[in-house]
């Protein structure tokens, strides 16, 4: 038998939730979340399992309570007024408080009795006895009450919830307490990992009962603690036969009808393969077919999630409209990874749609070690397939990963769908293959992944001697081809305008090298008929020298005056 | 039982300190339980010997009015508490020891020594 506490998550760990009509230890240090714990444990034992209770608070004043419940939404004034909850809270005035032999803690006992008694409880959290060690000084009393007091609960058939305080050294509570609630141990704990506080939840013990041993994250929203993972009851995921269309006819028919309803489908593909494209017509397709739609957008705004799959002519904006489709753009850093995971939960739980997209997983490596992220993931997929939710998840492999998912994840996938991108003669184009599909016979086929303003189309590549060619490449070698039947006279045309052109150029510089030899042949005629005249003229004068020298040396002079 | 009776006892005494005061004492006790008779012998013994003629005992069983142990903060039992004059004082246990019942009630010894 046991008493379900109503807390997200911890029911599950624990199979059913704490020991019924018996006691159960939470710890943990200051601020760790018991107090909390415990209230939930009240709350929902009074709202949702008909089982009423009483707070018996060391700590804290009822109003303190009140309002800190306030803020998780939980009104505990109500709940009170209702019948359903007696919150007691115990304040011992230590300076004004001397003890003079012996006592025991029978106040208490009967403040307790009473207000089960008069509500009728069936559960009881003492948080924390261990103020009563420091208060009343005497140990040993107050062990000795202690360990009365867990009988009285038991003996009443209570189930109870004592928390306790860590010790400094890493003891389970400081007094030993542990010793007095020996049949639940929870501990909670809060750490810093991979440099994001996280808070961790272990059940150390749970006498007769399996339950899970791991350390287990949890969150603190505002509407209470979420333990996760967040499995939903039983691990048999139902599994449908139906197959839904992916809103891509050859994808369906690759993958022999489309994909399985309630399954997990991942596109995986280096940035700008298309990944967010894919996913927005699986997408459009739901609410086609009249479904709800989660979108889950790590990347991109609502707004340009909606511009970028209207340019390729996938209307998602009237979905929104319709209220069918809802987006919820998230920063990865604006949440951890557990809230995130938390924050998912319960949009899902709100919105209880038919598909969930996440895009792009990758976002998530922001935040956390691969490890913890892919065990996020792992529970997210675990959550989605217990709701029978088909989950669409992106996810950005670099280049060169190839076919190894970035996040180790595909395992977990039924339908593993590879976007890449091809570069051949200056363009890239995209490639999309089907790496697995459980459950179907799917084809082996890589076909081109192209998006036109019609929505995306897959076509078949050309296989030819130089491999798989896409694109451009595809189109000229599908040209080349219909040009060979059609002969080659558009070619021959062209080199004959060519050689026309050709010819005419060289015409041209027939007449301007013409030209040149004229006008060089001119120059030189005209440079001999100068040199005729100056030749006249040198043979005139050497004869008058001649005619001086042979004459008188004395009268050189003379020539002077015949000079012209 | 009747607090009204309490407050007059302060006025009639000049002296400011504790000596001439009256005292208004409440104990709860649990049924009749050794320790609650035990309180109560040992709780007259000191009053006698110590305020004789300016003090008053109520003692309250909370198993008769299980709401006054919320009401009044009980939660050990017996406890003896000091409700005139103020400060309120809380005493616990069976009241055995008395050197603790004096610190407690805030009596000394010594300044009462001439009883």
């Amino acid at each position: 038998m046991k008493a379900p506490t109503g807390i997200g998550g911890f029911d599950e760990i624990t199979r059913g939730g704490l020991p019924c009509g018996r006691a159960t230890l939470v710890t943990g240090g200051a601020g760790s979340g018991k107090t909390l714990f415990g209230l939930e444990f009240l709350v929902w034992g009074a709202r949702k399992f008909g089982e009423p209770g009483v707070l018996l608070s060391f700590e804290e004043s009822a109003a303190e309570l009140a309002t800190n419940a306030s803020s998780l939404g939980f009104d505990l004034p109500q709940l009170e007024r209702e019948g359903l909850l007696a919150v007691d809270a115990v304040r011992i005035d230590q300076d004004a408080l001397v003890a003079a032999g012996g006592f025991d803690l029978e106040g208490l006992f009967i403040r307790l009795g009473s207000a089960v008694d008069t509500i009728g409880a069936k559960r009881v959290v003492l948080d924390t006895v261990e103020v009563l060690f420091t208060a009343l000084g005497s140990e040993s009393t107050v062990r000795a009450e202690l360990s009365r007091l867990l009988r009285w609960l038991k003996d009443r058939g209570l189930t109870a919830i004592i928390t306790g305080e860590r010790g400094r050294s890493g003891e389970l509570t400081r007094y030993g307490i542990e010793e007095y609630a020996s049949d639940c141990v929870v501990v909670l704990d809060d750490r810093i990992q991979d440099e994001l506080a996280t808070r961790l939840l272990r059940v150390a013990k749970y006498r007769g009962s399996p339950h899970g041993t791991n350390e287990y994250p949890f969150v603190i929203t505002d509407r209470g603690m979420v333990v996760l993972p967040l499995t939903a009851t039983g691990s048999a995921h139902p599994a449908p036969d139906e197959r839904i269309s992916t809103g891509i006819d050859r994808l369906d028919h690759m993958l022999g009808g489309g994909v399985y309803r309630g399954s997990t489908v991942l596109v995986s593909g280096g940035s700008g393969t298309g990944k967010t494209s894919l996913a927005g017509h699986l997408a459009n397709a739901s609410c086609e077919r009249g479904e709800r739609v989660l979108f889950v957008s790590f990347e991109e705004s609502a707004e340009q999630l909606l511009r970028n799959m209207r340019s390729i002519g996938v209307d998602l904006h009237r979905w929104v409209e319709a209220g069918l489709l809802r987006l919820w753009a998230v920063r990865p850093a604006a949440y951890g990874l557990v809230e995130q995971l938390v924050q998912l939960h319960r949009r899902l739980d709100e919105f209880m749609p038919s598909m969930a997209v996440l895009d792009a997983m990758a976002g998530l490596n922001h935040l956390g070690t691969s490890t913890s992220v892919s065990s996020t993931i792992a529970s997210q997929i675990d959550m989605m397939k217990g709701r029978g939710v088909t989950a669409v998840l992106t996810s950005l492999t670099h280049y060169g990963q190839g076919e190894s998912s970035a996040l180790a994840v595909s395992s977990l996938m039924d339908t593993w769908l590879l976007l890449r991108n091809t570069e051949l003669d200056g363009e890239r184009n995209r490639l999309l293959s089907v790496i697995k599909s459980r459950g179907s016979a799917h084809s082996n086929q890589i076909r081109e992944f192209v998006l036109t303003d019609q929505g995306a189309e897959l076509l078949d590549v050309y296989i030819g001697p130089r491999g798989v060619l896409t694109g451009s490449a595809r189109m000229a070698q599908l040209a080349d081809e219909r040009a060979a039947a059609a002969g080659r006279g558009a070619q021959f045309q062209r080199r004959r305008q060519a050689l026309a052109r050709r010819t005419a150029q060289v015409e041209q510089q027939i007449t301007v090298l013409r030209d040149d030899l004229a006008t060089e042949r001119d120059e030189l005629d005209q440079l001999i008929e100068q040199d005729v005249a100056a030749g006249e003229g040198r043979d005139a004068d050497r004869e008058m020298m001649a005619a001086h020298r042979w004459a008188d040396p004395g009268t050189t002079k003379d020539p002077e005056p015949d000079q012209p | 039982m009747n607090t009204g009776g309490v407050s007059s006892g302060q006025p009639a005494g000049p002296a400011d300190d504790v000596d001439g005061v009256y005292f208004d004492l409440r104990l709860y006790v649990a049924g009749q339980s050794p320790k609650s008779i035990l309180a109560i012998e040992n709780l007259r013994r000191v009053c006698d010997g110590y305020l004789a003629g300016r003090y008053r005992i109520e003692v309250i069983d909370l198993l008769e009015t299980p709401e006054l142990a919320r009401g009044e903060g009980i939660i050990a039992v017996p406890t003896l508490v000091r409700r005139v004059p103020l400060p309120v004082r809380t005493i616990i246990g069976d009241l055995s020891d008395t050197d603790r019942v004096l610190v407690g009630l805030q009596l000394s010894p010594d300044g009462l020594g001439s009883l």
